[in-house]
């Protein structure tokens, strides 16, 4: 009986060492910075000298700020569009793969390659391809007949640019879905036939019932991200040929973090945006845990 | 991860007999309009790439024509961005800043990984569900004070950060590798203890040489992570010389693009040369790539 309790904690012991890393670093730099950011976000602080606490101020300014709406109102509207029409997007041609059977994984590949291109890169490509005169995305439009928009520089249609270019990097969530719709077995397929439903019916009660793990993973996953654009639409729209309209417009919540913190080194008050987002991200991530219940009982029921 | 590549499996002998594969009624007629409808797709999403690498060999007057053919090809303008940014040391930073991000992020998960697949101690459950809220924290929120830390150090200004933090884990490769390490069939480990090899044995002589395929999707994901990251590069780097290429390629966005001398066909080649390397990561490394998203989607 001791041997037992002195092997398992011998075992314990060894946990300790093999968890060491994660431990160390869970301290150093989640824990403590998360908790450092709640306390900067009390103070004044510029990186150089040292913090000075001016209790609430931050966020009375936080408050005040016209960028804070702007910039929040900006993320909101790419989020509110880029989830679900990268689901829709992705879904629809996550079934056209499974349809193409063998030749599925072939076009899977091809649809992924825009997602390992980087951020930055997609932001370079985008400010031309979006270009109101010469861009690859209107001279398209223009075979249909349609004169598109300015995409760069019409306050109106820079964002809608914004949720193009986001869309283009749909692969992973086509990924997932893929290997989730495979997944989903064929019995099940065959019972609704003999059942007599209908492609819909077997749609809406086959398969979304057996793929709803995967959407609510991907929902979560993309509004995450989606709060947390950066490089893309900082390559586009801040840099030394910055315009009124693009630096408006293209004002996402990071982008406005960033800068706060690091060109106008107002860390203290950057800090105050930091626990909002988390704040904001937090309660939309918990919002989706409750509809994914319904979601989950449901699945059940069936 | 078997069923990633399900379909690719020869069907059920009773299956062909009926003349039916599983899957079967999504072929025939209509799995020839799901190819067709997929190439007239694959085109359009390809075609900005496509585009991007003939526009980055056309003569200057020539970028914008909506071509992706170039009417000659100005092989000069790699060249010309070689020599006029240092795009060859950007490359080289970049990759080793990668290969640091990516070795230390898979040794050191690895580690956490096994405790949390194969050893037994109070609070494991507790623990684990803590990595995996971690991965749920905005890199925004913890940001400003881990920049402070390497101020404190003394080590803004050099390419330590951008891959330093990787020594202690990253939640979600542990939990990739958990993952992965639960699949091991636990004779393997029984086997190993039985010739006498203690835990840190097992992890080096029975786990990772089993998991190979896993390690190999930490790897890819984080040279792809790290390789294409801007946010923290801005951060952290001041000197033109030291700069990865996401940082780099903004400099030359801003010098040589709008606002600039208007030399688009160099800014895409620069944007090809940054693109190119993680293209070819992907096609080598494919299987990696959709298996590793596949474990971590469907859990």
């Amino acid at each position: 009986m001791s041997r037992r309790s002195a092997l398992r904690r011998a075992e314990a012991r060894a946990a300790l060492g093999f968890l060491s890393p994660w431990l160390v670093g869970f301290a150093v730099f989640t824990a403590g910075p998360l908790l450092a950011s709640l306390w900067l976000s009390f103070t004044s602080y510029d990186a150089i000298g040292e913090p000075r606490w001016v209790g609430a101020d931050n966020y009375r300014e936080l408050a005040r700020d016209p960028l804070v709406l702007k910039s929040l109102g900006n993320t909101l509207f790419y989020t509110v569009l880029h989830v679900p029409l990268t689901m829709a997007l992705a879904l629809g041609l996550a079934s056209l793969l499974v349809a193409a059977g063998r030749w599925g994984p072939l076009f899977r590949t091809v649809f992924y390659v825009p997602a390992v291109t980087p951020p930055v890169a997609v932001g370079v490509l985008f400010l031309l391809l979006l270009n109101g005169q010469s861009g690859l995305v209107n001279r398209a439009l223009r075979l249909f007949g349609v004169d598109g928009p300015q995409w760069t520089s019409d306050p109106a249609w820079i964002k809608p640019g914004i949720v193009l270019m986001g869309l283009w990097s749909f692969g992973t969530t086509l990924v997932i879905y893929y290997a989730a719709l495979r997944n989903v077995p064929e019995q099940l397929y065959e019972a609704a036939r003999l059942d007599g439903a209908n492609a819909w019916q077997r749609f809406r009660h086959v398969t979304l019932p057996m793929i709803s793990g995967a959407l609510f993973f991907t929902l979560v996953v993309n509004t995450i991200a989606s709060f947390q654009v950066f490089a893309e639409v900082y390559t586009m729209y801040f840099g030394t040929a910055r315009t009124s309209a693009g630096a408006e417009e293209g004002l996402f919540y990071v982008v406005y973090l960033f800068r706060q913190a690091f060109e106008f080194l107002d860390m203290g008050y950057a800090s105050a945006l930091a626990w909002l987002l988390f704040l904001v991200i937090l309660l939309v991530t918990l919002a989706q845990v409750r509809l994914s219940r319904r979601f989950v009982h449901y699945e059940g029921r069936r | 991860m078997a069923a990633v590549t399900g379909a690719e499996r020869p069907p059920p002998a009773a299956a062909r007999v009926s003349g039916r594969r599983p899957g079967g009624r999504r072929r025939g007629g209509g799995g020839v309009v799901a190819v067709a409808a997929l190439a007239v797709l694959a085109v359009v999403f390809t075609y900005p790439l496509v585009w991007m690498v003939g526009a980055s060999l056309k003569p200057r007057a020539e970028v914008f024509d909506g071509s992706p053919w170039p009417s000659t090809f100005v092989w000069h303008n790699y060249v010309t961005v070689f020599r006029e940014i240092p795009l060859l040391t950007w490359l080289l930073n970049t990759g080793a800043v990668a290969a640091a991000a990516a070795v230390t992020v898979t040794a050191s998960s690895a580690l956490v990984a096994f405790a949390f697949a194969f050893l037994r101690f109070p609070g494991r459950e507790l623990l684990f569900g803590l990595v995996l809220a971690t991965m749920m924290l905005p890199a925004a929120v913890t940001l400003i004070p881990t920049y402070a830390i390497w101020e404190a150090m003394g080590l803004t200004g050099t390419q330590v950060p951008l891959w330093a933090g990787n020594l202690f884990g990253s939640a979600f490769y542990v939990f990739l590798l958990r993952q992965f390490f639960l699949t091991l069939p636990p004779e393997l480990l029984d086997a190993g203890r039985v010739d006498g090899l203690g835990h840190l044995g097992l992890f080096r002589h029975v786990v990772l040489p089993l998991s190979r395929p896993a390690l190999v999707i930490s790897l890819v994901f984080e040279l792809r992570a790290s390789w294409t990251d801007l946010l923290k590069p801005l951060v952290y780097l001041q000197e033109p010389h030291l700069f990865t290429l996401p940082r780099g390629l903004k400099v030359v966005l801003d010098r040589f693009g709008q606002g600039g001398e208007m030399r688009w066909d160099l800014v895409l080649a620069a944007n090809v040369l940054a693109t190119v390397p993680m293209v070819l990561l992907f096609f080598a490394a494919q299987r990696y790539f959709v298996q590793g998203i596949a474990t971590t989607g469907s859990r």
